[in-house]
Formats: structure tokens, sequence, C-alpha cells
């Protein structure tokens, strides 16, 4: 039956809640396969050290122990996947699975046992005798460049993975010329992830017919499969990738990491199903960070702050080994250096650092926080030289509001948007001039408690990708496009196959709720499969915020094709001309006569049965789509944190947080608001509380969950949220993306408020994370005291 | 090998099982008995994704042996629903969109169950404190709070 209630705009509960609120989802480590062997991989304990040895003698004398092995066991068809050569002289050593000669970070793997039980390889793998020389450390990308540091990779001859540079305009002249530069040193510290769900694999071999199946928790279970045939010479057609429930991923599960080529090979080899699930700990070592930069930012102006020229050199922290997008992760923010403003010239170089940590990739935001703080911290610093306030110095630098393609001097074609608009609507939610008063208050009666207010009006670029932008202009090695297959069953159920991947995201219900409105049909009606390489076999997977904006047009376009065959049969079927049938609330009639009506439910089923098919027409109701953007999304908006700061201890309480997101057309905005909370949360967790931390020898000395401050529901404030809706014109739906905008948006929003809050006293900056310690310092150095 | 003998009631079914001595419980229940819903997410006992209820009181059951458990009552996410009835938590969580990933989610509901039984009538903050031994990466907390609150008010308003 046709139904007139629109689900796109709704905050329509979630289909896939049920499962999860029962304890009936299924993750990786969920799962048993008969027969199944349980890995544990040996893992370096010194940061940088020669391998001059290993037995597995005593570990394999042990009970249950069916195999063990060294790196100089394995020979590989190829290295673990690398997808973003940024530039043509890039150094890219290859990343073995496990290190054959030296471990060059702490963690490294070395060695792998195979026992009956999970304790068994636990047990085998201590008992696995490695003898080490170790090696001199380096861990920081600034001394990593310094002449006589230690060398990552002896035959590079340097640390230097690559320099990648973008420049518009005469940027030396407008910097010679400016009468105002400002300039700003920031240190975006590392991150370790910290997805709730360790990663997990299991492997099931059919010896027989060479066939696999691989279970993981991955965002990627369509490259995953790509990189496995790489590095293991199983071909993509015999190896089946599901990713189940998945824990949440942010990034660390968009990776083809050492342990799922292990426990293929191992399965391959031994011709048992394989198991593995890391340890937390373990994964702080083993599971890739993010972040990880040194920036020059620098802005040029004229005496009253209109901005003139941006330029931007940035040290990216590259760990150990380049892995699978770590070199394009920072230049995925190369052009956002200028935010929403304008200019006349604009530079970002990048160089791409080897140090003895663990790999560092995509996390949350990937690139756009940290080009984000840079942009939006300095403004703030602009407004304290120029004698502006913060609105009013973004206020008069913005881009005008635009609702066609425009050129950024970042090199940006910008598909929509409206600067002016998020930040008014956000100053009004605050009430910004209640709490400037109450900030002057507290100041004049030298309150020990002070008030900051901080902004952060950015701009980001996701919805990855375009595929030839990315490919020919960005080096990006793999494609951007999505996929969509639309199935109407013979009683009028429909079946959505996505290629994206989503893994709490909530696609299972902002797909139904768009085929649901697109062909009529009740939201209920509609299921939708995605995560497996059987089910779903052509994808990109999700990360980069692009399950929305290039995952929902596939959708879109899927179900025109579902709607123009019906159509056809609707015709046939009424006995009219094509041209005088229309659709409307999911029911085709005759123009004219809405009485007598087809519904996507009744003409799946003439599909099905077929005795009545227009002359030559096929069977089935059915349809794939691709969806290939011609450019990127760009969602923006204003993000104002209010911090009280303790004067004596240092400590920052984040008291307020509005954001006013616009993401385009919203399909589900319980769902948007969901993500812009989430993110946030992540940006005040950088911002205040996270860092993870090696001592000189490359230690991880942030080695848990006890060091490594991921912040509770007493830490995080509740997010007071607003919403504009500017469509994308990238994109028919208009749809952008939302995964990521919170972490991007809020970070620079809270430091420049602890800033702020501390400025009468001669603060002008803070290092981040902004711990009470390092707060109490800047406070004890801008009052001339021992820091 | 050495083996413990532990007998437990698992929402309120009597299971018994022996395990190696060194087994946690949260093992017991996932690997041994298959309630696989309760999760694990570190080794420090930090996170609270393991939060089972024992004697009706909320704990993260990595930091027990199993053999703790012996001639106790445990109850799991998978105990909550009755007669196919979802809790009125388990409602909330879902009326508010207090989850995303939902792996600290059984965890989180546990932990709210324990307390609301404690404290029915909980200001923001008293659930807010509540939830200090449970970490979610996905939420920013809010909606997990907004649906604990949620709860709070139908539970008490249908005891009344």
């Amino acid at each position: 039956m046709a139904t007139t209630e629109r689900y796109v705009g709704s905050p329509v509960p979630r289909k896939e809640d049920a499962e999860f609120l029962t304890g009936q989802a299924r993750y990786t480590d969920d799962l048993v396969v008969p027969g199944m062997l349980w890995m544990s991989v040996v893992r370096s304990p010194y940061a940088h050290a020669r391998i001059d040895g290993v037995d597995v003698s005593k570990a394999l004398a042990m009970p249950g122990v069916v195999a063990a092995f060294s790196g100089q066991d394995f020979e590989w068809a190829g290295p673990l996947l690398m997808a973003w050569p940024v530039t043509a002289d890039i150094n890219n050593p290859p990343h073995w699975p496990l290190a054959k000669d030296e471990a060059r970070y702490q963690g490294d793997g070395v060695a792998v046992v195979v026992a009956e039980s999970r304790g068994a390889a636990m047990d085998a793998a201590e008992a696995v005798s490695i003898r080490y020389e170790m090696l001199p450390a380096v861990t920081e990308s600034d001394e990593a460049l310094v002449d006589g540091a230690p060398l990552v990779h002896d035959e590079l001859g340097t640390n230097r993975s690559y320099t990648w540079k973008l420049t518009n305009g005469d940027v030396d002249r407008v910097f010679a010329e400016a009468p105002v530069v400002v300039k700003q040193r920031n240190v975006i510290r590392r991150l370790i992830p910290n997805a709730m769900e360790p990663r997990s694999i299991i492997v099931q071999p059919t010896p027989a017919t060479g066939q696999f199946t691989m279970w993981s928790a991955t965002q990627i279970p369509h490259i995953l499969r790509t990189g496995m045939a790489l590095a293991t010479g199983v071909p993509e057609s015999k190896l089946r990738v599901i990713a189940p429930r998945v824990g949440g991923g942010f990034g660390s599960k968009l990776q083809v990491y050492p342990e799922e080529a292990l426990a293929l090979e191992l399965a391959r080899r031994l011709g048992r199903p394989i198991k593995w699930t890391e340890s937390r700990a373990e994964g702080y070592l083993a599971t890739h960070h993010g972040r990880d930069q040194i920036q020059d930012m620098e802005i040029a102006a004229s005496r009253d702050g209109k901005i003139l020229g941006y330029r931007a050199r940035i040290l990216a922290n590259m760990g150990a080994y380049l892995r699978i997008i770590a070199p394009g992760t920072p230049v995925l923010g190369a052009f956002l250096f200028c935010g929403c403003y304008g200019g006349e010239a604009y530079e970002t170089e990048f160089i791409g650092v080897f140090t003895n940590t663990t790999p560092v990739d995509a996390y949350r935001g990937a690139g756009r926080p940290e080009s984000a703080y840079a942009i939006e911290h300095v403004m703030d610093a602009l407004a304290r030289e120029v004698g502006k306030d913060p609105v009013e110095i973004r206020r008069m630098n913005f881009l005008p509001p635009f609702d066609e393609p425009t050129p950024s001097i970042g090199g940006l074609t910008l598909d929509s948007g409206n600067y002016p608009a998020t930040l008014d609507t956000a100053l009004a939610l605050l009430g910004y001039e209640e709490v400037r008063a109450e900030q002057q208050a507290r100041r004049e009666q030298g309150d020990r408690r002070q008030i900051g207010i901080g902004f952060s009006t950015y701009l980001e670029n996701c919805g990855w990708g375009p595929s030839r932008i990315i490919g020919n202009v960005l080096k990006y090695a793999g494609g951007g496009w999505e996929a969509a297959t639309i199935r109407c069953h013979p009683t009028g159920k429909v079946v959505v196959v996505t290629g994206t991947t989503p893994h709490g995201q909530g696609g299972q219900t902002t797909i139904a709720q768009l085929v649901a409105d697109e062909l009529g049909v009740p939201f209920d009606d509609v299921e939708v499969l995605f995560g497996d390489t059987d089910i779903a076999p052509a994808g990109w997977d999700t990360y980069g915020s692009r399950g929305n904006a290039v995952g929902m047009p596939a959708v879109h376009r899927a179900a025109q094709k579902i709607i123009e065959k019906a159509r056809k049969i609707a015709a046939h079927e009424l006995e009219v001309a094509e041209s005088d049938i229309v659709f409307e609330d999911g029911a085709f009639s005759v123009r004219g006569a809405p009485d007598v009506t087809r519904t996507i439910a009744s003409l799946a089923f003439s599909t099905w049965t077929g005795h009545n098919l227009p002359d030559g027409m096929e069977p089935g109701l059915e349809a794939s789509a691709f969806f290939d953007p011609q450019n990127l999304v760009f969602p923006f908006g204003a993000h104002i944190c209010v911090v009280e700061v303790d004067t004596e201890t240092g400590e920052v309480e984040v008291t307020r947080h509005v954001a006013v997101d616009d993401v385009g057309t919203i399909i589900n905005p319980q769902i948007v608001d969901g993500q812009v909370m989430g993110g946030v949360a992540q940006g005040i967790a950088e911002a205040l509380y996270e860092e993870a931390i090696y001592d000189e020898r490359g230690n991880l000395t942030t080695s848990s969950m006890t060091q490594y401050l991921v912040p509770g529901a007493t830490e995080v404030p509740s997010v007071t949220l607003g919403r504009h809706e500017t469509p994308s014109t990238t994109n028919e739906l208009g749809v952008k993306g939302v995964g990521e905008t919170g972490t991007i948006a809020s970070p620079p929003a809270v430091i420049n408020a602890v800033v702020d809050a501390l400025s009468h006293l001669g603060v002008t900056d803070v290092e981040r994370p902004a711990t009470p310690e390092r707060v109490w310092r800047a406070i004890q150095a801008a009052k001339g005291g021992a820091a | 090998m050495v083996v413990t003998h532990v007998a437990v009631t698992v929402n309120g079914v009597a299971r018994e099982a022996d395990v190696e001595p060194r087994t946690l419980l949260v093992y017991l229940l996932r690997e041994t008995f298959g309630l696989t819903g309760t999760n694990v997410g570190c080794d420090t006992s930090t996170c609270g994704a393991c939060t089972i209820l024992l004697d009706d009181e909320s704990v993260k059951s990595c930091t027990l042996l199993a053999a703790q458990a012996d001639g106790r009552e445990v109850i799991t996410i998978e105990g909550m629903a009755s007669d196919g009835e979802m809790h009125p938590l388990q409602e909330a969580f879902h009326r508010n969109h207090g989850l995303q990933c939902g792996y600290c989610t059984p965890g989180m509901i546990m932990a709210a169950a324990s307390f609301l039984s404690e404290n029915p009538n909980p200001t923001e903050a008293e659930v807010r404190e509540a939830l200090e031994g449970n970490l979610c990466r996905c939420t920013g907390y809010q909606n997990i709070v907004k649906s604990i609150l949620d709860a709070a008010g139908r539970m008490s308003g249908a005891s009344a």
C-alpha cells in the first residue's frame, strides 16, 4: 500500500538498535568457527632493535601449541597496501606483516604463535625467545629531521618520507608587504583512536577449494579484500571478507593490518580457522594512531584585520611505516588552512617524517581537525593583534553566502556555504552579550574562576570522493565512487545493498528512510545489507564522512532506475503511454485518473511472475547504480565554547558548547545530532585530555586506558545544538557529511576559550591538550613567575 | 589441567561449568555459556563494557574470576527483556538514540539498571557520576544520560 508519510527529515528511531540493546549483535570476537585456532603476535618491546635471532622451540613444546613462526618464515606476495603515494619521489619502504631483520616501533610484530586456545596462544607467545640488539630511536618529527638523528630506515639515508606543497598566488610578496603578520606554532598531539571494540579477526579456509572467509572488525571489507590479495596472493575471487557488527572505528579500522594478512596466511598454511582478538594494551601499540603534527601557521593581514595571505608548514609524523592512507591524511586538510575566509595568497607545505613509533593514519577528521585548528586558532590571535572581537574578525573575512560552486584561495571549489548565518545562530543560542558581561564581571572581581569564550567557524571537505580528482590531482591510488543495489521482492519487501560499511553511523536507518520515501513503501519493509563482499560486491566502504555524501546518492540513483522500470510496467498494465503515468506517494496512476493504481509492490509481483511484461522486458525488479561525485562536499558551521578556568589550579571546565552545523540536506536529524555530539566529545577530549606520550627511548608511556584519558560522562558537557541546511551542489540530494564535523570544529573553540579566559593575565597561547599543569604553567609564565 | 567447578544462575537459569581457575567471569559468560552480549573493551577494568549484575549489583565482569560467581546470581544484557518486552532502559536508549556502534551499550544499560534501583529519581549530574566507570566513544554521553533520565521517569511513573 502506498504511504504518504515522509521519512526523510524525520527523527526516525534506528532500525539497527534492537540487536545491540538485547545483546544479540554479533561482533567478530563473538563468533566461533568449529576447529578454530588462536593466534598471538609476539611484539618488540623496543622501539628500535635489530633482530638477531628468534627461537620458537620452547613455545612449540608447550601444550596446545600448533605452530610458531618468525618473520623470516614468510614470503609475502607483496607488502601491506599503502594506497596514497602523494608525491612521485615518496620514500615508502615495504611494511611486511612481521618484521624480518629489524623492529622499528614498540609493538612491531616479530613472531607469531598458533594454539588451540586463547590462553595457550598467549602463554606460548611469552615463551618465544628473541635476541635483540637495541638501536637508538627517535619519536618526534622535528628531532627526526635533525642531522645525525637515528634513522628509522637506514637504507633511505633520511627520515623524510615526502614533501608536498601547494601554492596559490604570490605568497612571498603578500607576506613581505602585509602590515600585520601573525605566527603560531601548534603541536597537534598524537592520539589513540580508542574505538570501544578492540580489533578481531577470524579466517576460515576451505582447503579443498582454496576459498577463504575472513571476518574482521574493519571499516573497509572491500579495500581489505584487495589488500589481502596483494599481500598474500590469495585471489579476490577466492576471498570473502565480512565486517560483521563493528564497534566503532573512527579511522582506526580503516586499515589493512599485519594481523589480517597473518591470519589469512596461517589459515592457508595450516588449513584450519585462525582467530585473533587484540587486547586493549596490545591495540595501543598495534592499532594505528592519529594526528601528530607540528604546525607553523602564519597569516598576513591589513592593519584592520582583513586577511591577505596564509602560509603553513607542517611536519607530519608518519610513525615507523607508511600505512594505507597515511601520507595523504594530513593532505586532506591541505586546502583548508584558509578556512571559510578570503585572501590573495595561500601556501601549505607538508613534510612526512618517519619515527620509531606506531604508524599514524586516519583518525576521525584526518587532516581537517589539524587544519581547522591552525586557522581558527590563529584567527583569535589575529583578533587580539588588531584589537577586534573574534566575532568581528570572522565576519569581516567570511566569504559571502553562495549557493553555486565557488572557488577558494585554498584551491577548492566549494559546493555551497552561508558562513555568517551559522555564526549568527550560534551567537543567539549562546546569548553572547550576557556571557561577555559575565566574563567582564569576573575579571573586574579578580575571580579565581575566569570565563573564556572560544570560536571556531570551521569549514571542512569530506565525502571522499570524486575519483578523477582524488586520483589525478591528489595521487590517491583508489577510487571514491559508491555502489547500491535495490531488489524488490515478490511480496513487495525491499532489500537495499550498499557498498558503504556503516559501523555505528545509522546507515541501515537513513538508507531505509530514503528508499521508503522514494519507492513509496513502508519503512519497515526496507532492509539494508552491507559489510560483506559476497552480498555487496562493489563499494569503497565507510570513512571520511562518505556514507551519506556518496553512498546515499548511489541509493537514490538505484531507486530512480527501479521507478523508471516500474513506470514502464505500470503503463503496460494500465494500457497507456508511459508519458501518461504519474508516480506520486508510492502510486503509479494514469494522469487525471488517480483511483486506479499500481504500486512498487504490485509491480514487483508482476516482474516476478513475468506473465504480462512489456515485450522484450527482462523479469525482476532490481537495479544497481554507481555514483561518482564530481566534487567533494563542504560542511561548515560555528562552534562556540565557554570554559571556566581555575586560575589557581589550571583546571578547565567546559560549561557550554554551542554547535551550529550546516551539513546540507538532513535525512535524520536525530542521527545527525548524535554524530555532532559524539564528534564534539572527541574534539573536547583532544583539546583537554588525550595525548599519546613516548619516552625518549620510544616506550609508549600512555600504554593503557588508565594512562590515556578517554573522557567519561562527567568530563563531557551537553552540547547545545543548532542547525542550518544549505543543500550541497555536489549531488542531487543536497547531502553532505556529518561524521567528522564535531571533531574538526571543536578543538580550536575549546583552546581559544581557554586562552580567552586568561588573556587579561597576559596569556597568549596554551598548549594542547590544555591539562591543568599546562594551563597553570601558562599562567605562571605570563605572570613572569617560574614556569 | 586443573579446573574449577562453577555453579551460577544466569538470567534465571542454573548453569554449571568446569573452567581453568584463571578464567574471568566475562569469559565464562561469553565463551562457555555463549552469552556474547557482554563485551570486553579493555584489560584494565576501565571501560565498563563488560558490566553485568551480580546479585543485583553492577560489577565489571572482567574484574572477577568465574569462581567468584559460584553460587551467585548473574543478570546479563540478554536477561533484561522479559516476555518479549524490552526493559524500559532498552526502550529509552532506542527512543533517545542512546547508542551508535552499540559496543558499550550492554554495559551502560546494566550499570544504569543497578544505579536506578538505588536512585530511582536521579538528577542529570547524578546519572553522569554513576556512569563514570563506563566509557563510550560514539555518543558523547549526552543521549545516554537522556535515555537513563527518560527511563527513570517512566519506571518511577509506572511504580508510583
